[in-house]
This record gives C-alpha cells, sequence and structure tokens, in this order.
C-alpha cells in the first residue's frame, strides 16, 4: 500500500490547479449567468494537452494514467465543472471509446485530432425515451450496403453544438434488442443534422447540452466501431471509464466546496468570534472532510483499478454513486456555513450545490449506479 | 547562447510559517514547495527570448542549491521548457553560501546568461545576484524589468528612483529580475511534463564553503490587527480612527 502521488501526479495536480485557480476563476459566475460556452478556456486547456491527457502520445495525447486524470478533474472541478465535464466527455468517453475500441485508421482519422482538442467530441446515448434504459435505443442505422443511414433523436448531448465528433449508438437490427446495437464516429457537420436549441439548465450552464436530429444521415461503414451488433458492449465498457471522470468531477465540487467553507469560517465572525471556533460550525466542517476523503479515496482507488489493467467497474460504480451523493450534501452544507452570502453567486457555493446535482443524474443516475454496483454483489 | 536560470525552492506564498523548535529555522513538515516567484518570471523570460529569436538560444539550464528535496521544483522547471537541471548537494546556510556554489556551477558550464530573481520570497536577502557577479566577474544589473537581446549583447531596462533606465550590456552577464520582466509564469503541458522525465537532473557536489553570517534567532511577525470597514459616508469617524486608535495622523 501507498497512498504518495508521485512527483509527477503532483506536477499535474498543481497544474490543473494554477489553471483552474488563475483562469478559470475569473470568469467563472459570468459564463453561469449567461450560460456562455468557455471556448478561450478549451483552447488553453488544448495547449496544455487535458483534453487528450490519457491519450497514448502516438496518437497526440499526453500519455498520462487514470490517477493524472482525476487529480487534474477534481482541480478543475473545484473551480468549473462546466468546463471539467467538457474535459471529461472528451477525455474518458469519446478519445477513450476511440482508442481502446477503434482501428487503425479510425485512431489516425478521428482520435489524433480529438486528443490534441482540435475537435471536441460528444458521445451520442440517450434519448428523448431512452435515458437510463439505454437498451431502448429508437434512433436507427439501417444497413444499405456500403453505408449506414442514420434516423431519430439523441437528447441531453454534452457539446452536442460545440463537437467536431460525434459517438453515436443506434438500433441497427431492432429484433436483436440490444444486440442489434451500432456505435459509428459521425461528422458533427454531415447532412442530415440538426441540433436544437441550447438547454437552459439549473448548472453546468457553460457547457453547450443540445437534443441533435439525425434525418438520412449517411455514415461511411469504416466508421463503424467494432463487429457488426458491438454498440452497446461498447457503450456499457466506455461509461465504465467515463463514470471515473463523473467521480472526480462530483469529489471535486464537493473539495471545493469545502475548501472555501474552511476559509469563510476562519474569516466570518458571529457572537464575538470566528464561527470555525462555534462547534456546530466545526462539526459540519468535519463531516465534510470525511466525507471528501472517503470520495477521493473510492476516486483514487477506481482510477488506480484502471491503470493497472484489473477489473474496475463496480469500483467506478461505487466511486461515482458516492461522489456524486457526497457532492450534494457537502455543497449543500457549505451554503448553509455560507449563510446569506451562500445564496448569492459571488461566494461560488450556490453554483457548486447546483452543479453538483447534475452528478447525481448524468452519466448514470445514482440509483443506476446502484443497480450495477448490486448485481455484482449478487451474481453467482 | 546558453542560458543558467538560478532557482530557488520556496514555501508556498500561502503557507502559513511556523518556526520550528530551534527557533532558526522554519518548520517544512506540510509545506508546499515552489519556484520562487521571481526566479519562475526569469525562467519565463529565458522561454521567451528562447521563442521570439530562433536559433539564437543553445539551451537553458536550471540550477538550485539544495537537498533532494528541491528536485520536484527542478522537474517542474524542466516541464516548462529548460533543457536541463543540476543541482548542487548542499543545504546553503547563507546567501554567500548560495553564490559560492552558483559560482562553481557558472565556471563548470560557461553559460553567456546567467539569470535570477531579485530576491527570493523566504528569506528576501536580495543577495546572491550581486554576490554572484562579484566571484565571478561578471557585467552585472539588479531590478532588471526588461531584457531583449542586442548586437552587442543585452538591452536592459530597470527600474531607478522615480522611473526607469535602459542600458546595454556586454555578455557574460548576472541580471536579477523583477516584475514586469514576463509575462505570467507558464503552467507546464502535458507533453512538457512528460518530456520532462528524460531529461538530465545532474547532482553535483558543494564545494567547501564557510557562510559569512549565522541565525541567530527567527521570529514571527505580530499578527495583524482586524479590519474595521467604516461606511463610506462617515469620514468623520475614518479621521478619528487614524487620530486616535491607529496614530498615523
Amino acid at each position: 500500500m501507498n497512498f504518495q502521488l508521485t512527483e509527477e501526479h503532483e506536477m499535474i495536480r498543481q497544474a490543473a490547479r494554477d489553471y483552474a485557480q488563475r483562469e478559470l476563476i475569473k470568469d467563472v459566475i459570468e459564463r453561469d449567468e449567461t450560460a456562455t460556452y468557455p471556448t478561450q478556456h478549451v483552447k488553453a486547456l488544448s495547449e496544455l494537452g487535458f483534453m487528450g491527457m490519457l491519450v497514448d502520445p502516438k496518437y497526440d495525447g499526453g500519455g498520462m494514467d487514470t490517477i493524472s486524470y482525476v487529480l487534474a478533474m477534481e482541480e478543475i472541478s473545484k473551480v468549473d465543472a462546466s468546463v471539467s465535464v467538457i474535459m471529461s466527455v472528451n477525455n474518458s468517453l469519446v478519445c477513450y471509446g476511440i482508442e481502446k475500441y477503434g482501428t487503425e485508421e479510425q485512431k489516425e482519422k478521428f482520435l489524433k485530432p480529438l486528443a490534441r482538442g482540435e475537435k471536441i467530441g460528444a458521445f451520442l446515448l440517450s434519448e428523448p425515451e431512452a435515458g437510463s434504459d439505454a437498451t431502448s435505443q429508437r434512433t436507427t442505422a439501417e444497413d444499405k450496403g456500403d453505408y449506414y443511414l442514420l434516423n431519430g433523436t439523441k437528447n441531453w448531448i454534452t457539446n452536442g453544438y460545440t463537437a467536431g465528433t460525434y459517438l453515436v449508438i443506434a438500433q441497427t437490427h431492432p429484433e436483436k434488442r440490444h444486440k442489434g446495437i451500432n456505435a459509428f464516429i459521425v461528422d458533427r457537420h454531415a447532412e442530415g443534422i440538426s441540433v436544437g436549441p441550447h438547454e437552459n439548465k439549473m448548472g453546468m450552464r457553460s457547457s453547450d447540452t443540445h437534443s441533435v436530429m439525425f434525418t438520412d444521415v449517411k455514415v461511411p461503414k469504416e466508421n463503424r466501431i467494432g463487429e457488426d451488433g458491438f454498440g452497446f458492449k461498447f457503450a456499457m465498457k466506455t461509461l465504465e471509464g467515463g463514470r471515473i471522470g463523473i467521480a472526480a468531477q462530483a469529489l471535486g465540487l464537493a473539495s471545493g466546496a469545502l475548501e472555501r467553507s474552511i476559509q469563510y469560517a476562519k474569516e466570518r465572525k458571529a457572537f464575538g468570534t470566528e464561527i470555525a471556533n462555534h462547534q456546530a460550525i466545526a462539526f459540519k466542517l468535519s463531516d465534510m472532510a470525511v466525507k471528501v476523503e472517503n470520495a477521493r479515496n473510492l476516486v483514487l482507488k477506481a482510477a488506480w483499478l484502471k491503470d493497472q489493467g484489473m477489473e474496475y467497474g463496480t469500483t467506478s460504480a461505487m466511486a461515482k454513486q458516492y461522489a456524486a451523493d457526497i457532492a450534494m450534501e457537502v455543497t449543500t452544507e457549505a451554503v448553509q456555513i455560507h449563510g446569506g452570502y451562500g445564496y448569492v453567486k459571488e461566494y461560488h457555493v450556490e453554483r457548486l450545490m447546483r452543479e453538483a446535482k447534475l452528478t447525481q443524474i448524468y452519466e448514470g443516475t445514482s440509483e443506476i449506479q446502484k443497480i450495477v454496483i448490486s448485481r455484482s454483489l449478487l451474481k453467482d | 547562447m546558453k542560458i543558467l536560470v538560478c532557482i530557488s525552492n520556496v514555501p508556498d506564498t500561502t503557507t502559513r510559517i511556523k518556526l520550528a523548535g530551534d527557533k532558526k529555522s522554519v518548520e517544512t513538515n506540510g509545506v508546499q514547495w515552489i519556484i520562487n516567484p521571481w526566479d519562475e518570471l526569469a525562467l519565463t523570460r529565458a522561454m521567451e527570448l528562447s521563442e521570439q529569436n530562433a536559433g539564437s538560444i543553445q539551451s537553458i539550464s536550471v540550477v538550485s542549491v539544495g537537498d533532494a528535496s528541491v528536485e520536484p521544483t527542478l522537474r517542474k522547471a524542466l516541464a516548462v521548457g529548460a533543457n536541463e537541471a543540476i543541482r548542487v548537494n548542499l543545504v546553503p546556510a547563507d546567501s554567500y553560501s548560495v553564490a559560492v556554489q552558483l559560482a562553481e556551477v557558472v565556471k563548470q558550464e560557461n553559460p553567456d546568461l546567467v539569470l535570477l530573481g531579485i530576491e527570493s520570497s523566504d528569506f528576501n536577502s536580495s543577495g546572491v545576484g550581486a554576490m554572484l557577479a562579484e566571484l565571478l566577474g561578471f557585467a552585472s544589473a539588479s531590478s532588471v524589468s526588461s531584457l531583449e537581446l542586442s548586437s552587442s549583447g543585452l538591452t536592459i531596462k530597470r527600474e531607478v528612483e522615480g522611473g526607469t533606465e535602459q542600458l546595454e550590456c556586454p555578455l557574460p552577464a548576472i541580471l536579477s529580475v523583477q516584475k514586469g520582466i514576463a509575462l505570467e509564469p507558464r503552467i507546464p503541458a502535458m507533453r512538457g511534463i512528460m518530456m520532462a522525465r528524460s531529461k538530465p537532473l545532474k547532482v553535483v557536489e558543494p564545494v567547501a564553503v564557510e557562510p559569512l553570517s549565522e541565525w541567530i534567532e527567527l521570529e514571527l511577525p505580530e499578527a495583524k490587527s482586524a479590519c474595521k470597514m467604516i461606511p463610506e459616508d462617515n469620514a468623520k469617524e475614518l479621521i478619528r480612527l487614524l487620530h486616535e486608535e491607529a496614530k498615523v495622523i
């Protein structure tokens, strides 16, 4: 056992922290209010290599391990979860999916620009009537010989408008149910794709979430990932890794709220002393710190298992469910500690609380994670 | 041209400083270490010069005097873009000890230009730059806030009372730099961090040196008193407090 981060891990954590505390903090409140996409930040983070940090350097990535990735995700998320969700989708869903399961040609053509951050990716699984129940895909990919014809609608798509490359999950053989599903790499600007309006969300407002409509969109056959019918398994395996990213994001929201609460409690005075000297507040901080520490250990363990090439699906589900649930609790307590100041935007914690809510919902709700965890406990 | 940037490893500027039991040193347990911010600006300017004058700067080296605990800081300098790092294996006792060790490194490495921060943010002695120049007989300038390469060497600007002066400086030279010399310090990119793994970090043994000064005792400054907020329409109260409590007017 060794809980010590390496020198390099520490350097990556510090690099992410420096960028977040120096740059993201400047306009995070304004971007949240105006729901403005963080174009300049995505460009800067791409240049620093954060958008493709897990990808092998031979495909222009940063070649970092999953531990490095969760450390960076935590630090970015302490300040701006809208930016970290862009980073998470690009790294752990789109780049990972293509790198792990794509052909050499697909990696050359699609993975390299994604790893460099020149293009951003989006993962199109959810539909108006298929969220948690991902087997009920209504979007169809009809086999037309040398190409597929895509028709249908995808919902809640992070990077839906700004992405250059889509990973689309669609049904080719409805009679085979989930075994008939395929995954495709699709050019966002292909003919027949239209993007709905920006969803007016409660939190993560600076990331662009859209519905995407496909009308007779031709997708070359070589853009299918894996064998015919591999799509559902592809989506589930990719989401296993994606969960680590969102778990790290939830952890960052919680630890960011804790950092702000500690600072505030040491400065704010009530009844003649700093509020940190009142046990009611000190015990809240203590409870928050225990939850954050537990979440961090779970997230790092899931990342470590993945880096070791060991089975990590159940642990990543535990990390995602626990970190998301405590993020909601910790950010809510942070608002309480800040009192009236916590309820106004300048102090950040109300935004962290709004953003924490989404981590319990997307990339597998907390309830879905419990299904994953309990099934692994109960299987023979 | 070869540039050598001298780096001091200092506690993060937000660290709450505690004195060690002997009252002659600082408690290092739990301290986050960083590149001295002024040295970081020197390194940033070296990188900028290298990019702006393609081909004219062959290498940028960094050097620090300290035990193995300074290596993460040197490794960060490599990740930011320095080509090689040197650590002189000595925990220095004073500015003079540092200057003597750095002078030896300069003699070995033969840089054309040595850059360092105007001071280190831990002991703030501002002594090393001038001592190093004296030991080596190099041209030197302090408080440099602008640095460009010129046909005869360097064009520099430095802060003086009431304004700035512009100087031409021959090489080899030692400059201590301050704010304004470079844009913001750089954040290392993933590629830089990866490349830093294979860049050389060599450790050299120190030469014998007798410190010229000795720490007798350190003490912490008095805690700042609480800030009093006075409503903007109550200038009278402000004047009363400045007069009667702060006793500054």
